[in-house]
């Protein structure tokens, strides 16, 4: 699909690779990122990448969609560009009881045993493809496509934060307790987003996430180090 | 002690807001600050203070505070607003001038009945940490501002000085208005080719209502419904301040300061950020109609802004010490009442 240049108002160009969620997709959205944001045109002033396009907010006191868009265009074309810094994941969660209200839902409606969907979703490194919805919330794929199903007929006005949750071909965890319309089917004590921190989100867009099943009482104990700080989430740089 | 404001009466949602968190959408941060920064910015400057100075916004009902300093040089900006000092020397002052109150005076914010939100500066400014580079407060995710919540009954607003400096206290000029009910102006898109001409038309040719489920997140629009071509389940994209997107049911929402960085719903036109501050002194039941402007044209419209709001600053002018107050109208609003403010 040919890149598309839209405007979002006057403060916002938007770069759209297409409108599906896609691999090859996200890698031209991150890809893009990187190098506007290695050298940053005049008067930009934040970028967000989705799934689909790449949003260039900038400051019309400083600069115009045309002259953004003339700076864009020729960094589409320089292929494939290695991304800075990926990281990959292990998230504890704990798939039982009372932290996986959906699991026996789910299986029902994916014919799987409850064992078999937490081994399909431990068993997958998922791809951070953005960050949206809540500070630090995560949007990751793809699932396996036996998990897919599509959102709750009636969404929950309240669900817990930490909660590990799936919807159509992607998986989230709430960093924060929100309305939410996905099938919960576990939690995580780690804390997802800090402000205090120097990276105040855990996750970044391109990152890797594998799931690790830990039982209730692992995960007290988490918590507990979580809410002392003494609690590193493992994690491993990844090979470009 | 530290100086500040102690909150009485807290109001319907007052909150601690400068110009916003940028740069952290990307992690799902959403910008915040204030719904009208225009607002903001004249009342920072009537104070003497930088621009982009935290300041209380306040929205539909006032709050009321005592100084707990050895005096505070505030002002409130907003149609149609005024506010009361009830002290040793008791006024009422119009909004759009500085006015210095001493310590135990109580100040009662009166927004009035012409916009949704006003702002309280206060010369110094509120001395809340940053976070993320930001005052603004995110109730959502309990971020910056005051404890990361709007204001409660006896809190203690800090501020960062302790007394008024020695200096004449100044006005903005009297301006011609811009009608309150004025188009508000778009740019079509991005994703306007979800919706049919139909809902197009409708979209520049009706008028909607500004819906009583509105807040700083969003503006729910009354009235006809948008009907989508290509469906309305999008895969997730940015979202501007002033998309207006429109979700299965049909009825449009404008997205106001603390929005949602990404969402999955079609948005066919964004309000152009010249406009973005009359949306937001938009009230509840409010009329609100469309017109449809070229990109470049709303770019240029923002810098003609930003040059007008530049005129004005520069013709602030000394204020007398009550000013020009139109106190038959304040009080024929109820807006200050002489019982609660003692100034029978």
């Amino acid at each position: 699909m040919k890149v598309r240049f839209l405007s979002a108002g006057d403060r916002a160009l938007v770069v759209e690779f297409g409108d599906r969620v896609d691999r090859g997709l996200s890698e031209r959205v991150l890809g893009l990122d990187a190098i506007i944001r290695s050298n940053p045109p005049a008067g930009i002033v934040e970028t967000v990448p989705t799934f689909r396009s790449l949003t260039v907010y900038y400051d019309p006191l400083l600069t115009s969609r045309g002259e953004l868009q003339r700076a864009i265009a020729p960094l589409l074309d320089l292929g494939d560009n290695p991304r800075p810094g990926a990281t990959l994941w292990h998230v504890p969660v704990c798939y039982e009881g009372e932290f996986a209200p959906d699991l026996a839902e789910v299986a029902r409606l994916t014919g799987l045993a409850p064992d078999d969907v937490v081994a399909l979703h431990s068993g997958t490194r998922f791809h951070v493809y953005m960050l949206g919805f809540l500070p630090g919330f995560p949007y990751m794929g793809d699932l396996p496509p036996q998990l897919a199903l599509p959102r709750r007929a009636d969404p929950r006005l309240r669900v817990p934060a930490g909660s590990i949750s799936i919807a159509t071909s992607l998986t989230a965890i709430y960093p924060y307790e929100s309305p939410g319309g996905w099938h919960l089917i576990g939690a995580t004590p780690i804390r997802m987003f800090d402000p205090q921190r120097s990276k105040p989100a855990l996750f970044a867009p391109g990152d890797a996430v594998k799931f690790q099943r830990v039982d209730a009482a692992a995960f007290a104990s988490i918590r507990r180090a979580v809410e002392t700080r003494r609690y590193e989430v493992e994690c491993a740089p990844i090979a470009q | 002690m530290t100086p500040g404001l102690k909150v009485l009466v807290a109001g319907l949602h007052t909150t601690v807001q400068d110009l916003g968190r940028n740069g952290y959408q990307d992690i799902g941060v959403p910008v915040s600050g204030a719904l009208d920064g225009f607002g903001l910015r004249l009342a920072n400057a009537l104070v003497g203070n930088p621009q982009a100075t935290a300041a209380l916004e306040i929205l539909v009902s006032g709050p009321v505070l005592e100084i707990a300093a050895d005096s505070a040089r505030l002002a409130l900006v907003g149609t149609g607003a005024g506010l009361g000092i009830r002290g040793e020397n008791p006024r009422v002052v119009a909004a759009g001038q500085s006015v210095t109150a001493q310590r135990g005076d109580i100040v009662q914010i009166a927004p009035g009945r012409q916009s949704a939100c006003c702002y309280l500066a206060v010369e110094g400014g509120i001395a809340v940490p940053r976070v993320l580079g930001s005052a603004s407060t995110y109730v959502r995710a309990a971020l910056g501002g005051l404890n990361g919540r709007a204001l409660q009954r006896d809190d203690v607003v800090p501020l960062a000085m302790a007394f008024a400096s020695e200096r004449t206290e100044l006005r903005a000029p009297a301006t011609s208005a811009t009608p309150a009910d004025h188009p508000i102006r778009v740019v079509l898109g991005p994703q306007q080719k979800y919706f049919g001409k139909e809902a197009l038309t409708i979209l520049l040719d009706a008028e909607f209502r500004v819906s009583k489920d509105t807040d700083r997140m969003g503006m729910r629009l009354d009235g006809p419904l948008l009907r989508h071509r290509r469906g309305w389940d999008i895969v997730s994209d940015a979202i501007a301040t002033g998309s207006i997107q429109v979700p299965g049911s049909g009825q449009p929402i404008v997205l106001l300061a603390d929005h949602q960085t990404t969402g999955g719903y079609p948005k066919i036109a964004t309000v152009i950020s010249a406009d973005v501050p009359a949306l937001g002194r938009r009230r509840p039941g409010d009329p609100l109609r469309f017109v449809s402007v070229e990109q470049e044209a709303a770019e240029e419209t923002c810098r003609e802004a930003e040059r007008e709001f530049a005129k004005l600053i520069a013709a602030l002018e000394p204020a007398s010490q009550y000013g020009s107050l139109d106190l038959g109208s304040l009080y024929g609003e109820n807006l200050i009442s002489g019982v609660t403010m003692g100034l029978e």
